[in-house]
């Protein structure tokens, strides 16, 4: 059951300065959307709002499936993930950390194993799921983040500025992780970069966030 | 010189030989300040999340008393707990006084303030990212708060580690409400008191060397979690 987010008319204002002004579009299908704009545009307060994180001052988020309206309750929540640029590792191993999102839906023991396993083999940190999360390179933390969003299998995934912190070899590693995502997981993701190159490399629809607007290049 | 060396020699052969009385006295002490930890734990650990999280009136003012009473002379808490307890007093009633269990009311009140005020300083110290995590990954605002108490994992057991060497170390709030009685409410710390007033140096001194190697342990306790913590600080 795939899930269609559109935001209509977003108002956001921070002290006054405003940050959104009136940003309306339709993400609909599955595919990557990259959300361009230079820092400080509101891309990340974009997603948070998307995400159901943040309050906005006016406008409509609105969340469907099959046609009917989903409230923004915990169950919605719990369909769409955000990973943000320091993705705040918890002070345990890689496998507690992506084992969390599961722990928290009350997934039982054995049914944990194999799909943790799974999402951290897909990021590629495979053989170092019994180490700290906080002794891994600033990469593979980000990869670390990428992994504990797929494993609850999102329908939508924000991804705020995955690659801003990293080197070229993690960049490129991440960035055909988000392909893999689309191609073999099927999901929607929605990623905010201020990498045009990046955005033209992995998106299906690029979209500019400029003086609090989304328009299409 | 010659009697200090005899006694030291003496309180040395007491440890050895486990004395039933010296063990006697470090089991009541252990089990009193161990239960008045638990108590102060019980009460101060909630009442730090609380403050860790919720917003309420006179919020400042309850830090700022827990902080005062981080320092509450022993002897001010036994008077209050004694005043308490006494027969004229509001819970005479129940017949405490003189009891273990008014010396552990007596280092609970000690032990209150410590763990609540470091614990709630731990807790403001997690870095708010780990709370935003939480909460994209789908927590309910009570898993968040889980999620973020165990990050101050570190920082609440130096904090109920230091609140145990308080009221280990402590003499004059339990000699009030305890009354120091040989086999019942005597523990280590009156003990040396007593003995050293009688210039019985030897169980006042061998009762001194094992509370200073608790104390030691504690330090050494409180260090080794302290640079755990500082280390992934630092990761």
């Amino acid at each position: 059951m795939s899930l269609l987010l559109s935001v209509s008319d977003l108002w956001k204002a921070y002290h006054g300065t405003p940050v959104l002004q009136g940003a309306s579009f339709s993400f609909e299908g599955n595919g990557i959307y990259a959300l361009m704009g230079d820092n400080g545009t509101g891309k990340s307060t974009l997603l948070r709002i998307c995400a159901l994180l943040e309050r906005y001052d006016r406008g409509e988020v609105h969340y469907r499936a099959q046609g009917q309206l989903l409230p923004h309750d915990r169950e919605l929540r719990r369909r769409i993930t955000l990973v943000l640029p320091r993705i705040g590792v918890f002070n345990t191993t890689v496998f507690n950390n992506v084992a969390y999102g599961l722990r928290i839906r009350g997934q039982e023991r054995g049914a944990i194993g194999d799909r943790v396993h799974r999402a951290i083999d897909f990021v590629g940190l495979g053989q170092k799921s019994k180490q700290a999360a906080l002794t891994l390179s600033s990469g593979e933390t980000q990869r670390l983040g990428i992994a504990r969003a797929l494993v609850i299998d999102p329908q939508i995934l924000f991804l705020d500025e995955p690659a801003a912190f990293v080197d070229v070899r993690n960049r490129e590693i991440i960035e055909e992780i988000i392909v893999r995502l689309k191609e073999e997981k099927k999901a929607t993701v929605i990623l905010a970069t201020h990498d045009r190159r990046q955005a033209e490399r992995l998106a299906d629809r690029l979209l500019i966030l400029s003086e609090g607007r989304l328009t299409a290049p | 010189m010659n009697s200090i060396l005899e006694s030291f020699s003496k309180a040395i052969s007491l440890i050895l030989h486990l004395d039933a009385e010296l063990l006697g006295i470090i089991v009541l002490s252990l089990k009193v300040s161990g239960t008045a930890l638990v108590v102060a734990a019980l009460f101060g650990l909630p009442l730090s999340v609380l403050l860790g999280f919720r917003k309420f009136p006179f919020k400042g003012v309850v830090i700022s008393m827990l902080n005062t009473f981080m320092g509450l002379p022993p002897v001010v808490v036994g008077l209050f707990v004694y005043l308490l307890l006494s027969r004229s007093g509001p819970l005479g009633f129940l017949a405490l006084l003189y009891t273990p269990s008014a010396m552990i009311i007596a280092q609970s009140i000690l032990a209150f303030p410590i763990v609540t005020s470091l614990s709630h300083s731990a807790i403001v110290a997690v870095d708010p990212i780990i709370k935003q995590a939480s909460m994209t990954l789908g927590a309910t605002p009570f898993q968040v708060s889980l999620a973020v108490v165990r990050e101050a994992g570190y920082g609440i057991m130096s904090a109920i580690i230091a609140a145990f060497g308080r009221v280990m170390a402590e003499v004059g709030a339990i000699l009030i409400v305890g009354g120091n009685i040989a086999g019942f409410t005597r523990v280590m710390t009156t003990t040396i008191a007593l003995e050293t007033d009688k210039g019985n140096f030897e169980l006042a001194l061998a009762l001194g060397i094992i509370l200073l190697g608790i104390s030691l342990f504690v330090n050494f306790a409180l260090h080794f979690v302290q640079q755990r913590g500082a280390v992934q600080a630092r990761s």
